[in-house]
């Protein structure tokens, strides 16, 4: 399975965010990178349908469900880490899965604590766990890693490429040891 | 949510005295019956002289019904136009003129316009709803404008169904803004039910009461019915808000 973006356009009034952009995205994890401002984000959201392309088009989405991880965690504050969870996935959550998954990403069980007394770091790995449990057939991370330690970097990178697998990501960094041998698309 | 201070006390016993002096002196001008103005311990006493009757609780059944199921009748038609509106501008535009005007007419055109095509039994009822909805209306649309577009946008991507997006987005948006329309609301249905009753004397409600009073000059029966009126509007306000605030704690808003 491929994603397709071909001759991409796309500009806020006068300011072009996306010129021509063209590439594929095979298998596994591609690296989006480009300095801050470059359109990444731009890119990410009309890949999600929640922004219209000024020209170009995208193959390989329709029909797909895709999961993702915002900019920002977009994370309902007032409810827990499990409330967060079963609100995006409804009866696809499964507890016993969720937990292996947040074990895996070193979230301990806060149980009924409100996300919106977790750190940063804790609310970036609730939603990448949210991207990772949602059932999917293309995965977009918008930077996913901020705010997260090297240690904690590495397990979420192992857990994106593990529960991934064959299946296309689309992987927003700056850094470019997130690379890590996958095919890098440079804005 | 910042709290009235309570009413003091000796100021509450200040303005007891000061009524209790007027109406002594009022008295004195008519040869010593407190006829023009009844004192505290008069008006205390006609309440509970009232309270003894079937008819008092008769006239707060028959007010209270019509008053509170205007309230309620309302609060329903203007959560369910302002999620419309929210929804469809044109909605939104047609209903602003409207809302505009029941804002800005004075209640007592609309209590005589309504006895023009209405009969007066459920004049209340009518006239309440009509001064409930404008703030109802115009909060749960601020909030629903106040929600957050990025949670919806994430509800989206996770094909999250509307009626999970109503529960987890909207509604934790929404309930404050709902709180302090009702909050309003309830002061406001309340006035203006009963000046409703008093025009349109409803056979057997506290308006007519209030206007008997008033014909008759029996001050006493007009500062206990006017007791009963507070007292039942500040009980559900207190009542209905403490709902709200338990749904808005388990919303999480």
């Amino acid at each position: 399975m491929e994603i397709g973006v071909r001759n991409l356009c796309k500009s806020f009034g006068d300011q072009a965010v996306l010129r021509d952009l063209s590439f594929t995205a095979g298998p596994g994890i591609t690296c989006v990178m480009a300095p801050s401002g470059s359109g990444k984000t731009t890119l990410l959201r009309i890949l999600l349908g929640l922004e219209r392309p000024d020209s170009g088009t995208v193959e390989g989405l329709t029909g797909r469900r895709i999961s993702a991880v915002f900019q920002e965690d977009r994370l309902l504050e007032h409810l827990s880490a499990e409330g967060n969870l079963r609100f995006a996935l409804g009866r696809e959550y499964d507890a016993k899965t969720a937990r292996a998954l947040l074990d895996r990403l070193d979230l301990p069980d806060t149980g009924a604590q409100p996300v919106r007394e977790f750190s940063g770091g804790m609310k970036r790995r609730l939603a990448l766990a949210r991207a990772l449990l949602a059932p999917f057939d293309v995965l977009l991370l918008d930077e996913p890693f901020t705010g997260l330690d090297q240690e904690n970097r590495a397990r979420a990178l192992a857990a994106i490429r593990e529960t991934a697998g064959v299946r296309p990501v689309l992987l927003v960094t700056h850094d470019t040891a997130d690379a890590e041998g996958a095919p890098v698309v440079r804005l | 949510m910042k709290r009235q201070r309570p009413v003091r006390l000796w100021a509450a016993a200040f303005w007891l005295l000061v009524w209790e002096g007027a109406s002594l002196a009022l008295a004195s001008t008519t040869g010593g019956r407190m006829l023009l103005l009844a004192s505290p311990v008069q008006a205390l006493g006609r309440l509970l002289a009232l309270a003894a009757t079937a008819e008092f609780w008769q006239a707060v059944a028959f007010s209270s019904l019509r008053i509170l199921g205007g309230f309620f009748l309302s609060c329903v038609l203007a959560v369910a136009l302002a999620a419309l509106a929210a929804r469809l501008r044109w909605v939104r535009e047609l209903l602003s003129p409207l809302v505009a005007v029941v804002k800005a007419v004075p209640v007592v055109s609309f209590i005589i316009l309504a006895l023009i095509f209405f009969s007066s039994e459920n004049l209340s009822l009518l006239i309440s709803a009509l001064m409930v909805f404008p703030p109802v209306y115009l909060n749960v649309l601020e909030g629903i404008g106040h929600t957050d577009r990025q949670l919806l946008e994430m509800a989206r991507v996770f094909r999250v169904p509307l009626s999970r997006q109503l529960r987890g987005i909207y509604l934790p948006a929404v309930l404050p803004y709902f709180r302090s329309a009702v909050s309003l609301g309830l002061g406001l249905c309340w006035k203006s039910g009963a000046a409703a009753e008093v025009i349109g004397l409803p056979e057997g409600s506290i308006g007519e009461a209030l206007y008997t009073a008033k014909v008759y000059f029996q001050t006493g029966d007009l500062f206990a019915w006017t007791a009963v009126i507070v007292t039942i509007s500040v009980l559900f306000e207190r009542l209905f808000l403490r709902l709200v605030d338990a749904a808005v704690r388990k919303a999480g808003g």
